[in-house]
């Protein structure tokens, strides 16, 4: 899976757990934080979503990693290499 | 017998009023639809399909989740969440109370519920079966959501309520439960608005439909709304319903000081426990839980005008109450009795707050909504003063007397006076 379809991915799990939220202007190198009423349980459900679709296991103590979209991007770009877009 | 204090007697610090009522009930999302559809005819009950069990019937609320919660809180939260918080806005709109004004901290949230918890059980095992039954797909948001205090949590949260809160268990008694709760923390001076109530998410467990089933005791019929029949020959048992209502509870001297409009004031009230069976009720216990409610309201059974019935449509649940009602109201010749039931189906933990609320309104109209379905009327279950079918005026109505009782033998009254 190429990063621009990951970041497809993550913006559709994002719609999914922050429905209220506008992701139009969503800056890609500024913390989802920063921009969007994220909470720790919120992360579980991008790890979780993470899991269930694409079988990527992202462990606890790579959870930094998902601080914004260019960060969360370049992480999972070589764990979803093999992944194919649904 | 114990005596207690005369409700005239008591100081308006210690006398409980209903000041809001917040509801959702299958055939209205407010106390006026909830009242006009009483009054003619209007079910609520529908077609409906569960996975595993496949096609049945329940009365199913179609209030709007999103007037009073952002889409990520009723995503994050429980269907009888979603319910409560609904019902406890309304409630506090129509109290009329200044909630930028309150003191959130002396706010208490009481909430009958009859089951908690079997949805989101139900829905995650569903989920990971889908992954071979791996538990790494099982939901973080599983506890919070079953949590049992999770739809009193939940209001509390949506509120920024920070006094006490909880949930009580109490099978199909909850309702009048939250009620006595609400009115026993304002009297403790626990808190100076109770939220107090119940709720009910159970159309979205299976399990209550299948064991239902099982136990021989849940309703069909061609036609959905001729479902729920309590009291008729042929009745055959209970439709599961969604729903919930929420009171704002104060303490008189409160409401008068804010010239608060008042349904009514609670008396009386009582619980108590069969402690003979799982499932069937025990009549003596009943009319016991009755009595206790107008010895505490210092009223006799003659100055009762409306009892409601708890009647869940059962074959030998209804038959049993009626015992237990003729036991206590036999005697009594102005004494009118029906049941919300026969419209809406069980709305199970939200069943005796919203009964209730259906008959408060005869306060002011001075008319008896019907229990309805009574095609041939069982004659076990023949009370005198009966509403059968179609409304009846009967002047003015001072007493109303709440029956709500439940599985594993809980029982509950409650007696509102007009004021």
């Amino acid at each position: 899976m190429a990063p621009e379809e990951i970041r497809n991915v993550i913006l559709d799990i994002l719609t999914d757990i922050a429905p209220d939220e506008d992701l139009t202007a969503l800056e890609d190198a500024v913390a989802f934080r920063e921009q969007l009423e994220l909470d720790s349980m919120d992360f579980l459900d991008i790890v979780m979503e993470l899991r269930k679709r694409y079988s990527v296991n992202v462990p606890e103590e790579d959870y930094p990693q998902l601080a914004s979209m260019d960060s969360t991007v370049t992480y999972l770009t070589p764990k979803m290499t093999d992944c194919v877009a649904s | 017998m114990i005596s207690f204090a005369r409700p005239d007697d008591l100081p308006d610090s210690q006398r409980i009023v209903i000041t809001g009522i917040g509801l959702t009930s299958p055939n209205g999302n407010t106390l006026a639809e909830f009242r006009e559809s009483l009054l003619n005819h209007k079910s609520g009950v529908q077609d409906y399909e569960i996975r595993y069990f496949g096609k049945t019937i329940a009365g199913i609320c179609d209030f709007d989740v999103r007037r009073h919660q952002t889409r990520k809180d009723a995503r994050r939260g429980t269907r009888a969440g979603s319910i409560g918080c609904y019902c406890a806005h309304e409630a506090i709109q129509d109290s009329g109370i200044e909630w930028e004004n309150q003191d959130t901290s002396r706010i208490g949230v009481y909430i009958g519920v009859t089951e908690h918890g079997n949805v989101e059980t139900e829905s995650e095992i569903h989920e990971i079966r889908g992954f071979d039954y791996d538990t790494k797909v099982w939901s973080h948001h599983h506890n919070p959501r079953t949590v049992a205090n999770n739809p009193a949590g939940e209001i509390a949260l949506n509120l920024g309520i920070t006094g006490p809160h909880y949930t009580i268990g109490a099978a199909c008694a909850a309702g009048n439960a939250g009620l006595i709760q609400g009115l026993q923390m304002l009297r403790l001076n626990e808190c100076d608005l109770a939220l107090a109530g119940g709720v009910s998410e159970s159309i979205h467990t299976f399990g209550i439909f299948a064991g239902f089933a099982s136990q021989g005791a849940l309703a069909s019929h061609n036609d959905p709304t001729k479902a729920s029949r309590p009291f008729d020959k042929n009745r055959n048992g209970i439709v599961v319903s969604e729903g919930g209502c929420i009171y704002t509870l104060e303490r008189l001297e409160n409401a008068k000081a804010r010239h608060a409009r008042i349904y009514g004031e609670i008396i009386g009230y009582a619980m108590n426990t069969d402690a003979t069976d799982f499932v069937l009720p025990n009549p003596e216990r009943q009319a016991q839980c009755m009595n206790m409610a107008l010895n505490r309201a210092c009223i006799s059974a003659r100055d009762v005008d409306i009892v409601s019935t708890h009647a869940t449509g059962t074959g030998m649940g209804d038959v049993l109450e009626c015992d237990a009602v003729r036991r206590v109201f036999g005697e009594s010749d102005k004494t009118f009795i029906n049941n919300a039931k026969s419209f809406i189906g069980h709305t199970m933990g939200a069943a005796g707050a919203l009964e209730l609320a259906g008959n408060l309104v005869s306060f002011e109209d001075h008319v008896v909504h019907p229990t309805i379905n009574l095609d041939e009327l069982d004659p076990e279950c023949d009370l005198p003063g009966l509403v059968k079918n179609e409304p009846r005026e009967i002047g003015k109505i001072d007493y109303i007397l709440n029956n709500s009782f439940g599985m594993l033998g809980i029982n509950s009254a409650t007696v509102i006076r007009r004021m």
